[in-house]
């Protein structure tokens, strides 16, 4: 074990990975939301790596990017194939993803959605996965992250994200936006917050 | 030190600024392009003191990077795939002018199709150009590699350019923590570029000259082979001093992973051997003697720990991102070359994997292993080719 390993609390399930992937669109900041959880978890001490789908990037076109943490130092492992958390930052490819958005989920997965509500297609699901939702467009408009057309919703997102799964501190969370994230700061922080006190634990 | 979160391409980067290159001329291209991108932010900031020289292209920027070392700077380049095919001609003007440029290629298959990921048939074919060739399995290897072959490259003794290979995607954009040196120690492993001769404005001096079949030309060859020859010595010194300045684990052409005992070697180069640990692991737990040994540097080729390793397994089993057509797998070629006249020859393997980035996984490569212990060893076999493509 490096030196700075094992002073936080173990994975759920006491599992030596937890992986994360997330559905968004080009612009959205989908991969630096891949990054900062990332960043927050490492700063904690944890074995982590991120990555996005290896495309080409381009606004507006469907992203994904992963986040791979671990109880130690985490070998490259390829692609994940069976994610123990989803974020989906723009429910719009819901549709055109059909169901493939949630392939691979593990069972009692954790599903955060950048959305005011859960749609009632997806209610059935939650008796076997956790659906929570965070209206993460409104938040990031009121502290004038983004455009109408472009919400940056990344931090916000997060802020739900760590609530929901406890698996980063939005005190990491925060040191990580400061370490990342050039502009904006005060505003991003505080939506972040909003985003933590707003999203409904499971 | 400090440790920080790098994409492979950051790291390239950062160990660029901390090697202190005074020119940097590169064109952009998929997945090197943040490689540049943050280079040029570094100078803009002035957090790394050089000159940018933006090109109209690849070939252009070696030239550019080929003037700068002449002159007495030292320079780095980046490219990728198609921008590595453009420089070709450069290439052997960069080593036959025994300038010491260390480039970034990040490894990427060339078209067509047009496919922007991972594939070393890039670089394997520029693998005669006379260029030191270094494989990185993770980001903080980029960084070390990077600072490492420009000890290397400048080296009086050596004196030939060094390019440092990063896998497209799987390295050049995944975000890992790695350990970052403080100026100081880089400062002491690398000490400010000495030219033995430069370009000097009033000084009457001859550069990249004619040399008719009588006079030097073949002589200035056979100094490359043998500088070549001694760079392998120099690589193998420069791992030992920068884990002694610097840290971490000595470096070196080859790195042995659970080598001790084994029967059956995996040989893989970058980010493969990451899965291929994978694979090891699951073998060593069920008591088979199975280990892997990476290339790290490809040229010069490390056949002396080729023959060494050799000699003490029963097969070995070259999987590999390239393919040389009409041949077969270039890594696989030079394994049985070395291994030609050894006394107890092992059986070598040969296999053509995930090239166009596709996924190879410890599973696939478990598969390969398992077919080894059955004495099944092909002399070439692809892993994964779909019968019918729609």
């Amino acid at each position: 074990m490096e030196k700075g390993f094992g002073d936080h609390h173990p994975l759920p399930g006491g599992r030596e990975r937890y992986e994360v992937r997330f559905h968004g669109r080009g612009g959205q900041g989908t991969v630096v939301a891949s990054v900062l959880l990332a960043e927050a978890a490492f700063l904690e001490g944890r074995g982590v790596q991120a990555f996005p789908f290896f495309g080409v990037e381009r606004r507006g076109a469907p992203v994904v990017a992963y986040t791979r943490i671990g109880e130690g130092p985490v070998r490259l492992g390829g692609s994940i194939t069976q994610p123990d958390a989803l974020v989906v930052m723009d429910t719009s490819l819901l549709v055109g993803l059909k169901d493939t958005w949630r392939q691979g989920l593990r069972p009692g997965g954790v599903v955060l959605l950048n959305r005011g509500s859960v749609p009632n297609n997806l209610r059935p699901l939650m008796d076997s996965i956790h659906i929570h939702h965070i209206d993460a467009a409104t938040i990031a408009l009121r502290h004038h992250l983004g455009s109408a057309a472009n919400p940056l919703v990344n931090t916000v997102v997060l802020g739900a994200f760590a609530r929901v799964t406890g698996i980063v501190s939005l005190q990491a969370l925060e040191d990580a936006v400061r370490t990342r994230i050039p502009g904006q700061l005060v505003e991003n922080l505080d939506a972040m917050h909003e985003a933590w006190d707003e999203v409904e634990e499971s | 030190m400090t440790k920080a979160l790098l994409s492979g391409n950051e790291a390239v980067a950062e160990g660029v600024r901390l090697a202190r290159a005074q020119v940097v001329a590169a064109y952009p291209i998929t997945p090197q392009t943040t490689i540049v991108e943050k280079l040029a932010e570094m100078i803009g900031e002035r957090s790394l003191s050089a000159e940018f020289i933006p090109v109209e292209s690849e070939h252009s920027a070696m030239a550019a990077s080929i003037g700068a070392s002449l002159a007495g700077a030292r320079a780095f380049t980046a490219t990728s795939s198609q921008g590595l095919a453009l420089m070709h001609e450069m290439l052997h003007w960069a080593s036959g002018q025994r300038v010491p440029v260390v480039m970034a290629n990040v490894n990427r298959a060339l078209a067509p199709p047009w496919n922007v990921w991972v594939d070393h048939t890039d670089s394997m074919a520029q693998r005669d150009t006379g260029w030191i060739q270094i494989y990185a399995e993770t980001n903080e290897e980029v960084l070390a590699t990077i600072l490492q072959a420009y000890r290397v490259a400048e080296d009086p003794e050596v004196l030939l350019p060094t390019m440092v290979m990063l896998d497209a995607f799987v390295l050049s954009h995944t975000y890992m923590p790695v350990e970052i040196p403080s100026q100081e120690a880089v400062d002491q492993f690398l000490p400010s570029y000495r030219p033995v001769v430069r370009v000097e404005p009033g000084t009457m001096q001859l550069f990249g000259s004619f040399s008719p079949p009588d006079l030097a030309y073949m002589e200035f060859r056979h100094d490359m082979a043998s500088a070549m020859q001694t760079a392998h010595r120099k690589l193998i010194q420069a791992g030992r001093d920068y884990a002694r300045v610097l840290g971490g684990q000595p470096l070196g052409p080859i790195d042995e992973y659970r080598t001790e005992d084994a029967e059956v070697l995996i040989v893989a180069l970058g980010s493969l051997a990451a899965a291929a640990r994978d694979t090891v692991d699951e073998f060593r737990r069920e008591g088979r003697k199975v280990g892997l040994a990476r290339i790290r540097v490809f040229r010069p080729f490390p056949e002396e720990e080729i023959r060494a390793l050799g000699s003490r397994v029963q097969s070995l089993v070259v999987v590999e991102r390239a393919h040389s057509f009409g041949s077969g797998g270039p890594v696989a070629t030079e394994v049985r070359s070395a291994l030609l006249d050894i006394p107890s020859r092992p059986a070598v393997a040969s296999y053509i994997a995930g090239l166009g980035g596709r996924e190879v996984t410890p599973r696939h490569l478990r598969a390969l292993v398992e077919r080894a212990i059955r004495k099944d060893v092909p002399r070439e076999a692809w892993v994964g080719v779909k019968e019918v493509i729609a």
